[in-house]
């Protein structure tokens, strides 16, 4: 995970964070699935993502993710409002692989109230979290 | 199948092996109200000739559709079922094999169901079909969840008064204990008129049913229906015929996103109503909300054709409570009866079986009312069946002197719609003669 930003904030269910201020100052969530997730899910096959304008609650799912094997659903990190959603990547689910954190964000969520940030880990203990996973 | 005896030593051997002295002791947490304190209240056993003759006795109470001519329909039709349908469902390779755990260990299984799906899109202009449902009603009930899943909106849905009553209480008892309004446009003169449609359906709305032809035969303005639907971003959802698809517009071409269907009348018995087909098939932008199985069509690693059940992520044994559906299994004999019949009848069989129902239904329709004592309950266009008004309002007195004559004359409308007590709904099949009609019109007149 050298490829990890520092500036990324994770969930416990695999999701990033990256929160950013707008040119209004409104505090913006992209977010996106962690490349150790995205390598666990194996071949993808289909991604459902939600519809700009949506509300999202931290905890509950906005989306899912499909491989051949399985179906996840991918969970809010954060509480706001669904402002942006990275349509291109419905065709392109390779870019989720290539650049996760990158050309594979998701959805940009403008937060609501930034209360659901201070349940998400840092770089290295989600880093920990993965390790922990992997070795069991 | 293997008869399963239950000895006194068989019943020893399991409750030692459990750790309980005696059934007393097993049933001992049953509480002593609900035990039931005497023996079931059955008649002595039979022997085996005597058994036979009782079985023979009650199945010769019923009278089945071929000991009289039948003008029953109402979603179950008299239609022929060409000998070919038996002769390839009773191989025993397909009549008496349960899909094995291991889907994909049987191939011939999959193939067959892999045609039906194929046949069934062709029939239907729909992109996908799933490798079928129970029967009809659910199939009508699936394709509204469904629809609700896709529409990601769940607060209203609206179904015509013209689709099968009891699909209606099928999808009622569906959406029971949900939070969807379901609300039902009535079918004036026979039919739904697309200005009460359009004033029931709003932007919350996730689908409009309809039935085409409807339950009382007649056509809907089906394209009107589409548009509608498709203005308020709902879905159209259609209960067709399969029958009439050899004559009428099929529902992709006019605009459903999901076509559902009873399959019995392709190649399948009435069999005094069931087991029956449930036909869904959809656009191809909803096929991962469907409910059911699905068979594709692949490679094995040595490049040959295969087939193995797909999009498994969709059902329950994956997706647990958030599966599409609870359906998982399909009724496959039933669906290769339909896949053998449409085979064999090809588009231009399928065409002249519509025609023959259509022709013979129009003479019918006129030999009936032509002395007065009935008349068209409706001034629509229908396809093989319509609904009749008594004049002097007796239908069960019509249908007793008929049934008599061993005449099935038809169905009373007053079970569902009290306001056409006095109408009765007679389906006409490529089965019946014009001197099995001019009898009927002999009787009635």
């Amino acid at each position: 995970m050298s490829d990890m930003s520092e500036n990324l904030l994770f969930s416990k269910t695999h999701e990033w964070v990256r929160v950013e201020s707008d040119a209004r100052g409104a505090k913006i969530a992209t977010v996106g699935v962690s490349a150790f997730a995205i390598q666990a899910l194996t071949d993808l096959v289909y991604i459902e993502l939600p519809q700009a304008g949506r509300q999202v609650t931290a905890g509950e799912p906005f989306g899912e993710v499909e491989s051949v094997k399985a179906v996840s659903d991918l969970y809010s990190p954060v509480n706001g409002q669904i402002v942006e959603v990275n349509t291109a990547i419905v065709d392109h689910l390779d870019r989720l692989s290539a650049d996760p954190y990158g050309a594979g964000w998701l959805v940009k969520i403008k937060l609501s109230d930034e209360s659901a940030l201070r349940d998400l880990l840092d770089p290295a203990a989600y880093q920990k979290q993965c390790e922990e996973a992997s070795s069991e | 199948m293997t008869y399963i005896l239950n000895t006194h030593e068989d019943q020893e051997a399991m409750l030692k092996a459990v750790g309980a002295s005696s059934l007393e002791e097993l049933f001992a947490m049953v509480p002593a109200e609900l035990r039931l304190r005497r023996p079931l209240e059955l008649p002595s056993a039979m022997g085996e000739l005597e058994l036979s003759a009782h079985l023979a006795e009650l199945a010769a109470r019923n009278t089945a559709v071929d000991r009289a001519v039948c003008f029953l329909g109402g979603g179950a039709y008299d239609h022929f079922v060409p000998a070919v349908v038996d002769f390839v469902a009773a191989r025993s390779e397909f009549y008496t094999s349960y899909t094995p755990y291991q889907a994909e260990a049987s191939q011939g299984n999959l193939q067959a169901l892999f045609e039906y799906q194929t046949l069934i899109a062709q029939l239907t202009a729909m992109d996908v079909s799933n490798s079928s449902l129970y029967d009809g009603g659910s199939a009508a009930a699936e394709a509204v969840l469904m629809a609700l899943s896709v529409a990601h909106r769940a607060e209203r849905v609206v179904v015509a008064a013209s689709v099968h009553p009891e699909y209606r209480e099928v999808l009622a008892t569906y959406l029971l204990n949900g939070n969807t309004e379901l609300v039902t446009v009535a079918a004036t003169d026979g039919a739904v008129a697309p200005a009460e449609l359009a004033a029931a359906v709003n932007d919350r709305t996730a689908c409009v049913l309809i039935q085409h032809p409807n339950f009382f035969g007649c056509l809907e303005d089906v394209g009107a229906a589409a548009e509608i639907a498709h203005r308020a971003g709902a879905l159209l959802l259609v209960v067709f015929d399969p029958i009439s698809l050899g004559l009428l517009k099929r529902p992709g071409d006019y605009g459903a996103d999901i076509a559902v269907a009873e399959g019995q009348s392709l190649g399948n018995p009435l069999s005094f109503g069931g087991p029956y087909l449930g036909i869904l098939a959809c656009r191809e932008p909803f096929f991962r909300r469907m409910p059911g199985r699905l068979v594709g069509q692949t490679i094995d690693r040595r490049g040959r054709r295969c087939w193995v059940l797909t999009l498994q992520t969709r059902e329950q044994h994956i997706r647990r409570e958030k599966a599409t559906s609870n359906v998982c299994t399909n009724q496959a004999l039933l669906a290769l009866r339909a896949a053998v019949y449409l085979a064999l009848m090809g588009p231009s069989g399928m065409r002249h079986v519509a025609e023959l129902c259509l022709q013979k239904a129009r003479y019918a329709a006129e030999k009936l009312t032509a002395s007065g004592a009935l008349s068209l309950a409706f001034q629509q266009p229908t396809f093989k069946e319509f609904a009749l008004r008594v004049r002097n309002g007796n239908v069960n007195r019509l249908l007793e002197a008929a049934r008599t004559k061993g005449i099935f004359a038809g169905l009373p409308l007053g079970r569902w719609y009290p306001e056409l007590a006095d109408c009765l709904l007679v389906a006409v099949t490529e089965k019946r003669t014009r001197s099995e009609i001019d009898r009927l019109a002999a009787l009635v007149a």
